[in-house]
């Protein structure tokens, strides 16, 4: 094995295979990029609501306890499809008014139960907040996930 | 001890285990809200716990990075430290802004994408404090001897300050950012950090077994041939469901099935290594987590990451309890009793001391280990029930939560023995020396 393999041929793999798997994963994650744009988002309804809603997402580190898309902490619900679990599809305006009377209502205080924080959203925060969610459900996600459960 | 600034490793050491106490200890706060909700609620809710959980992992790790570096590059560069003051300045840097950030946090200021919430001007000082070091280890290895060793660990560590370069990306197109995200994310932990990794555990083996160090070379350059090759396609696992090409699915599941590889590889480096030279090493505490080290990555980061990275499967599983029992054995295995076996072998030698506290050392090894493997198959019972619970019988996720709470207490108990296994150890290490245990005649 040794006079097989020496330490000089094996460095030569290291940084050869190395390049070569460096360049086929960039030149990936550029064609994801634009596939990314085109196809499985909607570029076009990527309003400035919908990109401040996600610095509200951010602001308050919600991905600390929920999931989205999956990632995340494992705490809280999985937020990526909550518009289609609060029925949006089908009924905007009720999906709407129904998840900010949700954060409203925080914390519930209920002994036992997972308290979700008051962040005292404003109006316009809360609407850009479920702009954002929306958004995000029409991902095309491949089917992901398997149920409105999340 | 051959070279005096080597000493430069004790005070990252010790920030490290001060890191690594805060990291356990909000990990246990975390595991009592899952038993106890209501618990802290008001005044610091989980997200800040989690937050401060998982930043000081990943602070506590770089820092025992920067001191083994300190110490195993004079060795085997055979020179001095480019520049003391710059690794002081460095370390000032680093810990402040460490600090900084956990105040902050307890005060709601933070961004918002996991792992990377640090504020700007944190992210700022973690970079000026990464090119410090990153310029002062260099300057070293190129002035000095170059070995295998160095040349790895460099690389490595070139690559966690350029792919964290990432962190300062992010579109506002969320499968974008995700995209990106993974840049910083997976290349680290899956990628150039086990090259860091592997050139560590090469010098504790050199070391500690004295087998030829071309052998040991060789071997290094072909593991972390593997490391890089399955590690930047493995990517591919997280592409499955963010908005991503199907052909991530195809992709993703061969190289996760490569990435066990190099996991495997090292376990039998070691092993083979350790057999092979014969040799009783005095430190045995430090023989025991270098060996450990390779099996616990091997089970935790390979198999149990392998086992939910078909996306047959990760259809079910993804973002479930899984992923956290992953998680947990996965950062354990690969670098937390990394750092650890190479505090045991190198404090001896800061501290001007034989190997000492063996016994208390060891206890730590295997209270720390059994209760994260504890831990680890508590939260995987919790993850396959929730799995099945939610992903095929569409049941609601908080109840299924107080379902699987059993598992929640198993965890925060595991938690517990690991916080008392952590305190051990850094009493063991850092604490007063007790009596020296006679080393067996032949033990040089």
């Amino acid at each position: 094995m040794a006079e097989r393999l020496t330490k000089s041929a094996a460095r030569n793999i290291f940084y050869g295979g190395s390049i070569f798997f460096l360049v086929v994963f960039t030149l990936l994650t550029i064609h994801s990029h634009y596939y990314i744009k085109n196809v499985s988002t909607d570029e076009s309804t990527l309003t400035e609501a919908v990109a401040r809603g996600k610095h509200v997402w951010e602001r308050h580190s919600c991905i600390n306890c929920h999931t989205l898309l999956g990632e995340g902490a494992y705490f809280a619900p999985e937020l990526g499809n909550v518009w289609v679990r609060y029925g949006g599809r089908d009924n905007a305006e009720g999906a709407r008014m129904g998840l900010k009377a949700w954060m409203r209502a925080q914390p519930t205080g209920v002994e036992g139960r997972r308290q979700m924080p008051q962040f005292n959203l404003t109006e316009q925060e809360l609407d850009d907040l479920i702009d954002f969610l929306e958004w995000t459900s029409r991902i095309d996600t491949l089917g992901w996930p398997p149920n409105d459960a999340g | 001890m051959k070279y005096q600034t080597q000493k430069l490793a004790y005070p990252y050491f010790a920030a490290a285990l001060i890191l690594f106490l805060v990291q356990v200890l909000a990990g246990v706060l975390a595991g009592s809200i899952y038993v106890f909700p209501n618990f802290l609620s008001d005044t610091v809710p989980f997200h800040i716990i989690r937050m401060i959980h998982t930043n000081a992992l990943l602070v506590w790790l770089l820092l025992g990075y920067f001191g083994a570096s300190y110490f195993l590059i004079p060795e085997e560069s055979e020179r001095e430290i480019h520049s003391p003051t710059l690794a002081w300045l460095q370390l000032g840097i680093f810990v402040f802004a460490a600090l900084a950030a956990v105040v902050s946090y307890l005060f709601g200021v933070h961004e918002g994408r996991e792992f990377l919430e640090q504020p700007f001007w944190v992210k700022i000082l973690m970079v000026i404090s990464l090119l410090l070091f990153i310029y002062n280890v260099t300057m070293t290895v190129l002035k000095g001897r170059k070995t295998v060793v160095t040349i790895v660990l460099l690389m490595g560590l070139w690559g966690a300050v350029l792919f964290f370069m990432f962190a300062f990306y992010n579109p506002d197109n969320l499968a974008l950012d995700k995209l990106y995200w993974w840049w910083v994310v997976h290349v680290w932990v899956e990628g150039v950090w086990e090259l860091i990794m592997a050139a560590m555990l090469a010098f504790l083996l050199i070391k500690m077994t004295g087998v030829d160090r071309e052998i040991v070379e060789k071997w290094l350059y072909v593991i972390v041939g593997f490391s890089l090759f399955s590690g930047l396609l493995g990517t591919g696992h997280h592409y499955y469901w963010i908005g991503t090409p199907e052909y991530w699915h195809w992709i993703g599941a061969v190289f996760s099935v490569l990435e066990v590889v190099p996991f495997f590889a090292m376990v039998v480096w070691a092993f083979y290594l350790v057999y092979r030279s014969g040799r009783d090493h005095p430190n045995k505490a430090a023989m025991l987590w270098s060996l450990g080290c390779p099996i616990m990555a091997f089970f935790g980061a390979g198999v149990l990451g392998l086992m939910h990275s078909f996306p047959s499967i990760n259809y079910y599983t993804h973002g479930t309890q899984l992923t956290a029992a992953h998680g947990h054995l996965a950062f354990y295995g690969a670098y937390v009793m990394l750092n650890l076996a190479f505090f045991t072998y190198a404090l001896p030698a800061l501290r001007g001391l034989q190997p000492f506290n063996q016994i208390l050392n060891m206890w730590s090894f295997w209270l720390m280990t059994g209760s994260m493997v504890f831990m680890t198959i508590s939260l995987a019972f919790a993850g396959v029930i929730q799995t099945h619970l939610q992903r095929v019988l569409a049941m609601g996720f908080m109840e299924i939560q107080s379902q699987v709470d059993l598992f929640y207490w198993f965890r925060l108990g595991s938690g517990v023995f690991f916080l008392l296994g952590a305190l051990l150890f850094i009493y063991a290490t850092l604490g007063p020396v007790r009596e020296q245990v006679a080393v067996q005649s032949g033990a040089k």
